[in-house]
């Protein structure tokens, strides 16, 4: 148990020596990575680990809340991926970041995060999980505004805070829900109301509630429809920190969290209405953004909608009641998008910060490990059948949904075939053809502290899925049945997607297609702006504004200096500078003095 | 023989006088006067007060003692206040406590 204190508090231990003493200090990269390389070990020895133990961190009334770290199959699978991933993009960032000049303070974010995240993961109650669900959310607007001179990295970090806030909010009143019906918060406890017939007797109504309000923690953090708007804005953090924020970890807690109530509750908890919405939300985030990502043209944004899509697919997995095959693609995805978004930034770096696929072109030569690492991402991304992870968990997904709902899966069958064409959109028009700018010519292969993170990534994109990796990482795999149509489905899908993206834009100078919609991302953000910022936000603005001027202003700071400004206004009177007045006064108040002495 | 009575009452008079005369009055010679005048009428009860509190069947002289020290500490005070206004009507030129307002608020 000491070694998992140590996971939880190391992070933030070291984050403190930089901010505080170190500063800017050369050291304080090298210190940070050295510190999650050892983060990283302690999860691999904690595999297998099952233990419980904290200390009670406030006691209110009857309720008893917990720091307590909880060791599982489920979440030290979890902090393989997290720790994993993030020992990578730490050693990839030594590279990247090596020329900002905020360098420090990045790491210091990563290490915040990194404590954030281990506390979400190992926590033993809602509670907890809620604190470090708000945690993620600051350090993750931290790594995305990053840059916060410019005003595009300030803006997005602030749209996903609020956005985060927004699915926060409804979290939290689904915790207090669940514990109202339940009458405790842990999910050992949980697990034993549950055993007890405790969902069977609760309403159900009241509990589809409850979860569904959990879930829109998830909608927040995992950025599903209607909140998905934040993800894409992400991108302008530090593309290292997107890969493990964005891609691998944050935003697949919203899954894990659900995966972890669906197991303390039971799935059964979940049937009804409260799982057909968590499983629409997530085939409609899916296939929406999906449609958005093959009109992109930015190469971190390409990304960012792949990963909502996928994102979607999990919560999808989580709403049909198959959270294990939800949690085995969060842990293939973790890996291969991982290896994308870094294989993104290796490019971003050689091409001096060009982020458009159509300024590239021709890297295929230029940077060899680099091309055949993402090669192996986007293969396993499109789940090329048999020899990457991404089919094996993307195939129980696709069965899960052929199993729950037959709408459903012809939503995943389009996702999938979608995501084959984008990618080998991006793919081909990134690597293959000539170089379009003088960027994309002048790159050449990046160094070996940020090649060797890739080669790591590629080869688990490939192997991750196969028994006798993910039984080794303790992921939560679940049991595989062939199903022939399914099968039939990915393959014809992939064999579509990628020779229809290979015939559209090989040799390609410009994208030969134009669809406004999807370009212009369903003008989700363009109604936000217009009309819920403008009728909702402003309005409460007005409101908000008239409350602070006229009430707190005016009345209580005004109006209380106002007060005791004429009040001295009136007691300047008595004192006018008249002998005689005053000896009035004196008089009076002796006469008055003796008045009440001696009569009263 | 008048009684202790008329004797207060006449004290209470001279107070009231003296009051009046330090309210009413401008000009602060007069308004001067007027306190030494309260200075009396309070000299007044005390001896009074005096003559009738017997002790041993003799006056109780520690009031009339008392009004000597009032009465010297008053030619003192007489002193320094007539100094006061010759430095006073010197700077102004004037003595009416109605143009000597500039200490106020």
């Amino acid at each position: 148990m000491n070694l998992a204190w140590i996971l939880f508090y190391l992070p933030i231990a070291i984050a403190a020596l930089n901010q505080l003493v170190l500063r800017r200090n050369p050291v304080v990269p090298y210190l940070a990575t050295a510190a999650s390389g050892v983060c990283f070990v302690i999860s691999l020895l904690l595999l297998g680990t099952t233990d419980s133990a904290g200390f009670s961190w406030a006691h209110v009334g009857g309720l008893d809340i917990h720091i307590a770290l909880k060791l599982d199959h489920l979440s030290t699978g979890m902090m393989v991926v997290v720790t994993g991933v993030g020992l990578l993009v730490h050693v990839f960032s030594l590279a990247y970041m090596k020329k900002d000049e905020a360098v420090n303070r990045y790491y210091c974010g990563l290490g915040l995060f990194m404590f954030s995240m281990t506390g979400i993961v190992l926590s033993e109650n809602f509670i907890m999980m809620f604190i470090f669900w708000e945690l993620v959310g600051l350090s993750s607007y931290l790594l995305i505004s990053h840059w916060y001179h410019k005003d595009s990295a300030a803006d997005a970090g602030k749209k996903a805070f609020l956005c985060n806030r927004l699915g926060d909010f409804s979290f939290m009143i689904g915790v207090l829900m669940l514990w109202g019906i339940s009458g405790c918060l842990t999910f050992e406890g949980l697990k034993s109301w549950a055993d007890a017939g405790g969902v069977a007797q609760a309403s159900a109504g009241v509990l589809g509630a409850a979860i569904l309000c959990i879930f829109g923690g998830a909608i927040g953090k995992s950025a599903q429809l209607p909140l998905h708007v934040w993800l894409p804005d992400a991108m302008e953090g530090p593309t290292p920190a997107s890969a493990l924020i964005h891609a691998a970890t944050m935003v697949a807690a919203g899954v894990y969290m659900l995966f972890r109530l669906q197991l303390s509750i039971g799935a059964e908890a979940f049937e009804g209405f409260a799982g057909t919405t968590i499983a629409w939300v997530g085939g409609l985030t899916a296939l929406l953004s999906a449609l958005m990502a093959t009109q992109q043209n930015d190469i971190k944004r390409i990304l960012a909608y792949s990963t909502l899509s996928q994102l979607g697919y999990m919560v999808m997995a989580v709403g049909l009641l198959a959270g294990e095959a939800g949690m085995f693609h969060l842990y293939t995805h973790a890996w291969f998008k991982a290896l994308l978004f870094l294989g993104a930034g290796a490019i971003i770096f050689a091409c001096h910060h060009q982020q458009d696929i159509w300024k590239m072109g021709g890297l295929l030569g230029k940077m060899p490990v680099t091309a055949a690492s993402f090669a192996a991402g986007t293969a396993a991304l499109i789940a090329v059948p048999y020899v990457t992870s991404g089919f094996w968990s993307k195939e129980e997904i696709l069965a899960a949904a052929f199993h729950g709902d037959k709408f459903l899966f012809a939503i995943a069958v389009g996702v999938a075939f979608l995501t084959a064409f984008y990618m080998t959109r991006a793919f081909v028009v990134t690597f293959l053809g000539k170089p379009r700018s003088d960027d994309a010519s002048h790159a050449h292969e990046v160094g070996p502290v940020m090649w060797i993170p890739l080669a790591v990534l590629a080869i688990l994109a490939i192997f991750s899925g196969f028994g006798f990796v993910s039984e080794k990482l303790n992921a939560t795999r679940p049991e595989h049945i062939a199903n022939t149509t399914v099968l039939i489905a990915s393959i014809a899908t992939l064999v579509l997607g990628v020779s229809a993206g290979f015939v559209l834009y090989r040799g390609k100078e410009s994208d030969p297609l134009s669809i406004p919609l999807f370009r212009n991302r369903f003008y989700f953000d363009g109604i936000y702006d217009n009309f819920v910022v403008r009728y909702f936000q402003d309005a409460f603005a007005a409101i908000v504004h008239f409350f602070d001027e006229l009430l707190i202003n005016g009345l209580l700071v005004g109006g209380l200096s106002r007060g005791a400004a004429s009040a001295g206004d009136l007691f300047r009177k008595l004192q006018g500078g008249q002998l005689q007045a005053y000896s009035f006064a004196f008089g009076l108040g002796v006469i008055l003095v003796i008045h009440f002495i001696v009569f009263l | 023989m008048a009684s202790l009575n008329d004797y207060l009452l006449a004290s209470g008079l001279l107070f009231a006088i003296g009051l009046s005369g330090v309210v009413i009055r401008r000009n602060i010679i007069v308004v001067f006067m007027c306190l030494e005048l309260m200075l009396s009428a309070a000299n007044l009860s005390l001896v009074a007060f005096s003559r009738f509190n017997p002790v041993n069947g003799l006056p109780d002289y520690n009031g009339q003692m008392l009004v000597f020290f009032v009465v010297t500490v008053a030619a003192a005070e007489v002193a320094v206040g007539l100094a006061i206004i010759v430095a006073l009507y010197r700077s102004r030129q004037t003595i009416h406590t109605d143009e000597l307002t500039s200490l106020k608020g």
